[in-house]
């Protein structure tokens, strides 16, 4: 408990870091995933294939390879870039490829008459994805693309091992003032647990209150 | 799953297609305008020149890389062994019918999976030590790896084993099979087979996750990396080490994917492999 309340200022700052980063990369990643879902199911052959070899690159890379790559190799390349926007891109560009996945799966269980039906009516490409098949396919998609979110909640840590500003990072400043590292990190545990636990809970209703329909 | 998104949009027109072959363009345009940036960038910084690329020439070099490659091989090999095994414990753990043993086991399942996996190491290789246990980065990454996937794992086998269908238990019994007797020799064999290519996904996931060894200095690949990278006699070949373990590790797994969907397929031609939703775990 000393641990905890001794350090109960550092312990929220640094949580504080994982929930602003975790919401940052959650945003950026929807968006550029469902652009790259969108890719994959284009009409037009170089989109598709874009799409296929960004997804197969990321997702088969080590998310440890990837912050690897932005923590130390980025400034060498290009110029300098706070550490913090540096893990947004990072952990958005990987989650992207999943997210990009899970849309994908859930526009292949919109039933077909529905985008014969859109075609039929004279709607393109884009209509018939963002006005008749996307919107359907939110409902199928809730509760593996909260699955996403979670690993990106859990992921956040990833960057903790190259930077110090967020949860992860907690039990050095424990230790820097002589403070017992186990219990530290069992804290940083219990937080995430805590965290979590809420993602999960609207996942369950998300699933149970859809899944009904259709 | 490629069947409906064809169905998304007519067989395009001369106009359709006109517009197709401009977006085309302007996609390729784009994808080469951000390989040329690359390009430029390590050109500009000296990252293509000979002297940070000699060190793919040197032995100790490659034996370095190899011996980083065979470490984290070992990792995976020990991690994915130990969490099949404690998956499936906990699985049947959770399909008991003694109900404290049931949550007992659902509770690790959640408590596991909602731990990140870096803390879980963290905690194994930094904070043990202060209640007086020492382990090496080894144990501390599969420890780590195991009870992670592990968890991860439960619930795969738990999907599997429901999804056999109730008549194949029934029958069982009627044949006058105990409890363990059914789960043995009738729905764990229909389990696992019909979640294979799930399960081969998740491996992969474990490969990818190894790759966490590195922040607690396990001296697996990425870790060479970083130390061939910043050596300075070499040139500090940061950026040239990390494409060449990045390439390793792509196809590392996609070795491992391309077994995932072989199974998968080879499953899907086999009428008496229980069709379950099989999806790449989300996590990551």
């Amino acid at each position: 408990m000393d641990v905890l309340f001794g350090n109960l200022g550092e312990f929220l700052t640094r949580f504080g870091g994982t929930i602003a980063l975790f919401v940052c990369s959650a945003i950026a990643s929807l968006i550029l995933g469902v652009v790259l879902a969108a890719m994959r199911v284009s009409p037009v052959p170089a989109m598709r294939a874009t799409g296929t070899v960004y997804v197969t690159l990321l997702r088969n890379t080590p998310l440890t390879l990837v912050l690897f790559f932005f923590a130390l190799g980025f400034t060498k390349l290009f110029f300098y870039l706070p550490f913090f926007l540096l893990a947004v891109i990072g952990l958005s560009l990987y989650t992207a490829a999943f997210v990009c996945e899970t849309v994908r799966g859930g526009i292949s269980t919109v039933s077909e008459g529905q985008a014969e039906a859109a075609r039929a009516l004279g709607f393109g490409f884009t209509q018939t994805l963002t006005l008749v098949v996307l919107p359907q396919a939110v409902r199928s998609v809730m509760p593996p693309l909260t699955s996403v979110q979670i690993a990106l909640l859990k992921n956040t840590t990833v960057a903790a091992g190259f930077s110090v500003f967020e949860a992860g990072g907690f039990y050095r400043a424990v230790n820097e003032r002589g403070g017992s590292t186990l219990v530290a990190l069992l804290w940083v545990a219990l937080g995430f647990v805590v965290l979590v636990i809420p993602l999960t809970v609207l996942q369950r209703r998300l699933e149970k209150r859809w899944s009904v329909a259709r | 799953m490629s069947a409906p998104t064809a169905v998304l949009f007519d067989v395009p027109g001369p106009r359709a297609r006109a517009r197709n072959t401009v977006a085309g363009a302007v996609t390729l345009a784009v994808v080469l305008a951000l390989v040329a940036v690359l390009v430029w960038r390590m050109a500009a910084t000296g990252q293509l020149e000979g002297r940070v690329w000699d060190w793919v020439l040197y032995e100790n070099v490659q034996l370095a890389i190899l011996d980083g490659l065979v470490k984290t091989l070992q990792a995976f090999a020990a991690g994915a062994v130990l969490a099949l095994a404690l998956g499936a414990l906990l699985a049947l753990g959770r399909l008991s019918d003694h109900r404290p043993l049931r949550s007992v086991c659902s509770l690790v399942v959640e408590l596991f999976r909602a731990v990140p996996l870096v803390v879980l190491m963290f905690l194994f290789y930094y904070g043990l030590p202060s209640a007086g246990i020492n382990v090496s980065t080894f144990v501390a990454v599969v420890l780590g790896l195991m009870l992670y996937n592990g968890a991860v794992l439960a619930e795969v086998f738990r999907a599997g084993v429901l999804a056999v269908p109730r008549g194949q238990s029934e029958a069982a019994y009627a044949l006058g099979m105990r409890k363990s007797g059914v789960m043995r020799f009738v729905l764990l064999p229909q389990a696992v087979r019909s979640m294979l290519p799930s399960i081969v996904s998740q491996l992969v996931v474990l490969l990818k996750d190894t790759a966490l060894g590195f922040l607690i200095t396990y001296p697996e690949l990425l870790f060479q990396a970083q130390f061939l990278g910043s050596n300075a006699s070499l040139g500090s070949p940061l950026i040239p080490v990390a494409l060449v373990v990045a390439a390793i590790y792509i196809t590392l797994c996609l070795l491992l994917s391309a077994l995932a969907n072989w199974l998968e397929r080879r499953s899907r031609r086999n009428p008496a492999v229980i069709a379950v939703a099989v999806e790449r775990p989300d996590d990551a």
